[in-house]
């Protein structure tokens, strides 16, 4: 049986991708930093699917029991989603070196330091495929948000990268840019609607994306429009906009 | 922010503030800024049971927690709808213990109405099945209960529509079936007295109810089809139907796209419609094999069948005679209705099992349920027929009323004062109440 791997199960996108996935039949393993709020979500998609959901505890930032974590994987997922972020308090941080830490840690550090273990598993199997969901935030630094963005702008390269290397192990990388999605992070902020994708639409791209084994998926196509004409504003007069 | 809300009958509309909830954790954090607060499920009730200034959407909490296949126990969050646990327990052998005529409610819903279905003169109402519910009070406190533990707040709970606190995790027992499908037997009843005879004659089958065409007079005062029906077992299907006897599929669904105009539906419409439901029954008897949605959620094909009322709404009127009094009550009242003229849509009539809960609906006798269209006169002429049903013992069911007065209320729920004691005991303050439980001053 097919399982995947669902890095950050406690979000609303993990939720999703754990429905269509599990409505596929696959065997789902729910890895978090609170497990017991993993429990109902495993009864659910068990009793709903007839699939077999397993909850793991799984801290990103705890970088030190990436190893332990990934040998207690039994048998070992073919797919892993790597969904887990921190958006932080970007004023906090330009002056917190703690809350900027702890931005960089999760969206960065403990990104890297979990894929690159599961990664060197596929190549060695020779398949398996890697999903990360990285950030339009990340394509260009912004005041509002550089601490998120850069982080997973450093995410976005690290996928690219991992994806060339493991091109000829047979080994897929898939690097998903959401957008807005009406999720708990972005909870009482109002987003634009034709921006704004609800987490089964972005469940349901992912899944057709690793299906067709994409490269890079931006869920809403406005996105991409929007971030080509972004980057293509030059720094000169891009320095001087409040974005 | 305020949202316009209504349930299924499009009347009354309320401006309220509603948020959602997915773990009792988020639920208590949202419970100390919101009184004057109700349980929503899926908003199939008809009035304003499930209208508040404040609504705490049960709909994402939403899971599966417990199924034992092999004893048939189900256990979920509060907000899974009926058609969900359909699709889970039917293909292991299983089916809901009670249902309404309608899938799309959730269970949360269930219990707090005490729903109940087309068995209940053999199997009671919904609360009957269940085991165990946890309840979150207005004290914060997650309660389980069950006719053993906090046995109190699980009677009031059951049919207590939402006024002890918000139903979190149901616990029930499912019913056996060989097969998805239903034995249907149809009779046809030339008028109220052939009717009422034939549901004593059927007492003993598991499912029964009729359609009752309200306009007939004369002879035909009370034609009637009788649908009769039983869990078809799997010797008696076609091959075609052995071949996935538990797993039916599921049929295209019609949608209503928009409120129709209200002049589409008048006397003579509804008339015609009466005409060609009852003669489409050929034979006076006819049986068939049909499936469970056919025959349990006919509407439910058609979603958004309620727009058919037009964008002013409809009432339903469901009401209970005790059996003593039924025939005098039901003859007296289809006559009222008669020479009114208000029309009815549908109209269904069942006879009831014994069943003496607190503030839960049902009790022995025929029950009639009546869609009337908001229109010039509907109100008052409801009033007056409270005052009939009053007469002769009977009540009006909460879940599809939106109108009631406080007398008539008052007058005919015996159990009241009890319900009112231990529901104080729970929800102190008021905490939770709907547009309806301050209309009737439940609490």
């Amino acid at each position: 049986m097919s399982s995947i791997l669902l890095l950050g199960a406690n979000s609303d996108v993990a939720v999703a991708v754990g429905v269509k996935y599990a409505s596929k039949g696959y065997d789902i393993v729910l890895a978090g930093r609170r497990p017991d709020e993993l429990e109902t979500l495993k009864s659910d998609l068990e009793i709903r699917f007839g699939i077999m959901a397993r909850v793991m505890l799984f801290d990103a930032e705890n970088t030190s029991g990436h190893a332990d974590f990934c040998n207690q994987l039994n048998p070992f997922p073919e797919k892993t989603f790597c969904v887990f972020g921190y958006l932080g308090n970007q004023n906090k941080a330009e002056s917190d070196w703690d809350e900027a830490n702890h931005i960089i840690q999760v969206n960065f550090t403990g990104a890297l330091s979990i894929v690159s273990r599961i990664a060197n598993r596929y190549e060695l199997q020779k398949e398996g495929t890697i999903i990360g969901i990285s950030s339009v935030a990340g394509e260009r630094g912004r005041q509002s948000n550089y601490f998120y963005g850069s982080a997973k702008a450093g995410f976005t390269t690290y996928l690219s990268g991992l994806r060339n290397r493991l091109a000829n192990s047979g080994v897929h990388v898939l690097t998903v840019k959401p957008g807005f999605i009406d999720t708990k992070m972005i909870h009482g902020v109002s987003t634009p609607k034709i921006l704004t994708a609800s987490p089964k639409q972005v469940a349901e791209a992912i899944f057709r994306a690793d299906r067709k084994k994409k490269n890079v998926l931006y869920v809403l196509s406005s996105w991409r429009i929007i971030m080509i004409v972004i980057k293509l504003i030059p720094e000169s007069i891009f320095k001087k906009l409040k974005l | 922010m305020k949202d316009q809300i209504a349930n299924w009958g499009n009347y009354p509309i309320a401006q309220s503030t509603i948020f959602s909830f997915d773990s009792t954790r988020s639920l208590c954090d949202r419970l100390n800024e919101n009184r004057y607060l109700i349980a929503r499920g899926n908003g199939r009730c008809y009035g304003d049971s499930a209208l508040a200034r404040n609504i705490a959407s049960t709909l994402k909490y939403n899971r599966f927690i417990a199924f034992d296949k092999d004893n048939g126990t189900l256990t979920c969050q509060a907000g899974v709808l009926l058609s969900e646990i359909i699709d889970v327990i039917m293909p292991k052998g299983w089916f809901l213990p009670v249902t309404p005529g309608t899938k799309f409610i959730t269970i949360g819903g269930a219990v707090a109405c005490d729903v109940h279905g087309k068995n209940h003169h053999k199997e009671g109402s919904f609360s009957r099945h269940v085991v165990e519910i946890s309840v979150v009070c207005s004290d914060g406190q997650h309660r389980v209960c069950s006719r053993s533990e906090n046995a109190d707040l699980f009677e009031a709970t059951c049919g207590g529509m939402g006024l002890t606190g918000i139903i979190m995790d149901v616990k029930f027992n499912l019913k056996k079936v060989e097969s998805s499908y239903i034995l249907q037997k149809k009779v046809k009843a030339k008028n109220l007295d052939e009717i009422m005879d034939l549901f004593s004659q059927h007492e003993s089958i598991t499912y029964s109810m009729a359609w009752i065409d309200c306009l007939m007079g004369g002879k035909n005062f009370g034609r009637s089809i009788m649908m009769a029906g039983e869990h078809a077992r799997l010797d008696q299907l076609s091959i075609r139907e052995k071949g996935h006897p538990l797993n039916p599929k599921q049929k295209q669904k019609i949608t209503v796209p928009f409120n129709v105009p209200s002049f589409v539906l008048n006397k003579l419409t509804v008339k015609a419609f009466n005409a060609v439901y009852y003669n489409k029954t050929r034979s006076k008897n006819s049986e068939s094999i049909i499936s469970y949605d056919q025959f349990f959620y006919p509407l439910d094909s058609i979603y958004h069948w309620n727009r058919m009322y037009g964008s002013r709404g409809f009432l339903q009127y469901q009401f209970v005679l005790p059996l003593e009094s039924s025939y005098k009550g039901l003859v007296d009242i289809l006559g009222r209705i008669r020479t009114k003229g208000l029309g009815s849509f549908l109209a269904v009539l069942k006879l009831f099992g014994e069943q003496n809960d607190l503030l839960s609906f049902p009790m022995r006798g025929y029950t009639l349920a009546l869609d009337f269209p908001i229109s010039k006169g509907v109100f008052e002429f409801l009033d007056e027929l409270d005052k009939v049903v009053l007469h002769y013992g009977g009540r009006i069911y909460l879940t599809k009323d939106a109108r009631m007065k406080k007398e008539i209320f008052w007058n005919s729920y015996p159990h009241l004062k009890r319900f009112q004691e231990i529901a104080r005991k729970y929800n102190p303050e008021n905490h939770f109440s709907s547009l309806q439980s301050e209309r009737l001053q439940v609490l």
